[in-house]
């Protein structure tokens, strides 16, 4: 049987569970597909031994009927969360050789529900990019290009491996985390689905932490209802995790019925960004037009304070950063620089991280511990966190206003040339996450589902928010939209 | 408020991140531009407005103050660049 690597979840779930095929099959397709796409560079450490033993007890659960939906599924893991033994680097130099004792509890749901996982995925260097291009292992490569033009794009980022890795079909899906838009940006720039859950579904130990009031795990699919089987597996309570839900997890797949008759729609005006490209505005409108049609009422909302999430991001995220990474510190694990006689702590602190830090993730570093410090700290961070307050106030009001959920854009465009932004000044590259910051800042569920494509033949994604813990709801809302959209475009294989 | 070299060096310092001097100039344009996108928010009226400790409304979980883990010393040195005799070793700290 051929293009296995190619079935979506819920279709290689149900031929599973029909016996047509075997876990095993799957995960070799997959892993031959893994080996002939190199030039993606999208898996960075693979899995093969684990995957083949994982796919047989898989099959060994199929063939005894206990068979939870994700069993015998391969997936790639973003090399964020930390699986036991196996390389976990957050795309860092500083990780270099760290091998996790211990299994993040998200991959550990995963696993426990008979999940294979073909190895780590490539992304952003501690999740801190929206390219791809700070990752220690070189860039990650979108497997879509502009027509017949080579020129080498960006998958997105931070999860540019994960969203690589799905739209070129080497895995059936994959997992992601978003701190600022790191899954629903890669998703829109490579023609596939991302959802961010809402902040305490999904727990976060065992994640690589980056902004910790602002990250959470979801899934990277091919469809929404892959999204909503994948998440459902991914999500629930962890004591470990003090910020975690206590909140049952519901059937999300149950919920997909497509019916949006009389749910309503914010579009909200401050989302209309100066100098936006014509294709998104319209690409917009169409998506609009498709919920309208299917029978939502679609309202004008205002989110006032939209304008000053991206700055109010890049004082708190930092921040939280400069004290997450604190603990690289050449002592407990990773990399330690070396030292010239004389040389000490300090100096081994300051030689370590600075050799062992990529420069992006020394400019947030630095970034954070200034607005940290003191003569800053109420100036800076303390008037960031009220400006955070008023952000989420918006979407409350608009919530309690009976709006269910909300519609934008993804991304300002399409994906870019890889070296295409070397030239901008780091402000330029934030604004990438324009759309989906807000979202992060006010602990809500946003998916990004592709719906049409540029003028150059690159595929383009719409974002819907939801009411908190409303994912189920979010995701049926998307699953109208993706039908309405009939988005079926995959990348021309060149690599 | 612009950064010039030495705040630039201060922070460095500050972080434990070894920036030669060299190198100071660039970082201080590139913190001037972030510092810039982020004085913005001086624009936002917060009087009155709490900064925001937690997005979803919740208290912090307590449990039992009971020992829940421990006894795993191999684990919790098994990645140490540098261990010894069941300790991390560091240079010497203190003079």
């Amino acid at each position: 049987m051929s293009d296995l690597n190619k079935l979506t979840l819920a279709e290689a779930r149900d031929r599973l569970r029909a016996k047509e095929v075997t876990s095993v099959e799957l995960t070799e397709a997959c892993l031959a597909k893994i080996e002939a796409s190199g030039a993606l560079n999208a898996f960075v450490h693979k899995t093969p031994e684990i995957a083949l033993e994982q796919a047989k007890a898989a099959d060994a659960r199929l063939a005894a009927g206990d068979a939870p939906a994700m069993c015998g599924l391969p997936v790639g893991i973003k090399d964020l969360f930390c699986t036991k033994g196996v390389p976990s680097q957050a795309a860092s130099r500083i990780l270099e050789g760290f091998l996790p004792q211990y299994e993040s509890t998200v991959t550990q749901n995963l696993f426990d529900a008979g999940t294979v996982m073909l190895g780590k995925l490539n992304m952003d260097e501690f999740a801190m990019g929206s390219s791809n291009e700070t990752s220690c292992y070189g860039n990650a490569v979108n497997p879509w290009r502009r027509g017949n033009d080579d020129t080498a794009l960006t998958p997105g980022g931070s999860s540019g491996g994960s969203a690589s890795a799905v739209a070129a079909d080497l895995c059936l899906a994959a997992t992601g985390t978003d701190t600022g838009g790191s899954i629903r940006q890669p998703a829109a720039f490579t023609g596939i689905v991302g959802i961010k859950p809402t902040y305490g579904r999904c727990s976060r130990w065992g994640v690589v932490a980056f902004a910790s009031s602002l990250d959470q795990a979801g899934p990277m699919t091919k469809t929404v209802r892959d999204a909503a089987i994948m998440l459902g597996t991914m999500a629930g309570f962890d004591p470990k995790d003090s910020t975690s839900a206590e909140l049952e997890v519901p059937d999300f797949e149950a919920m997909l019925t497509g019916d949006v008759k009389g749910k309503k729609i914010g579009i909200p005006r401050e989302y209309h960004m100066d100098g936006m490209p014509e294709e998104i505005e319209a690409l917009w409108a169409e998506g609009t037009a498709m919920l309208k049609a299917a029978g939502a009422e679609i309202v004008d909302i205002s989110l006032p304070h939209t304008k000053y999430a991206l700055p109010a991001y890049y004082v708190i995220a930092p921040a939280e950063a400069s004290s997450n990474l604190a603990r690289y510190d050449g002592v407990r694990y990773g990399h330690r620089a070396k030292l010239a006689a004389g040389d000490g702590i300090t100096e081994m602190y300051e030689k370590t991280r600075a050799e062992g830090f990529g420069h992006e993730v020394q400019r947030r570093v630095m970034v954070g511990t200034y607005v940290l410090s003191a003569g800053f700290y109420d100036a800076y961070y303390n008037r960031a966190r009220r400006v955070r307050t008023l952000i989420k106030r918006d979407f409350d009001e608009a919530f309690a206003a009976g709006v269910d959920a909300i519609l934008t854009p993804a991304t300002p465009s399409a994906a870019f040339g890889l070296g295409e932004m070397s030239e901008a000044d780091p402000v330029q590259m934030y604004l990438n996450d324009v759309f989906t910051v807000t979202v992060n800042l006010a602990g809500l569920p946003g998916i990004s589902v592709p719906t049409g494509v540029s003028k150059q033949g690159l595929p383009l994604g719409l974002q819907l928010i939801g009411r908190p813990w409303g994912e189920a709801d979010l995701l049926n809302t998307a699953y109208a939209l993706e039908t309405a959209a009939g988005f079926v475009a995959k990348p021309g294989q060149w690599w | 408020m612009s950064i010039d070299t030495t705040i630039a060096a201060r922070v460095a310092k500050l972080a434990r991140i070894k920036v030669e001097d060299e190198a100071l100039p660039a970082l201080a344009n590139e913190f001037n531009t972030i510092l810039g996108f982020i004085e913005q928010l001086n624009e936002v009226d917060v009087e009155g407005i709490e900064p925001m400790t937690s997005v979803t409304p919740m208290q912090l979980r307590r449990r039992e103050d009971v020992v829940t883990d421990g006894n795993q010393q191999d684990k919790v040195l098994f990645n140490a660049p540098d261990a010894r005799e069941g300790f991390f070793a560091v240079p010497k700290v203190v003079e």
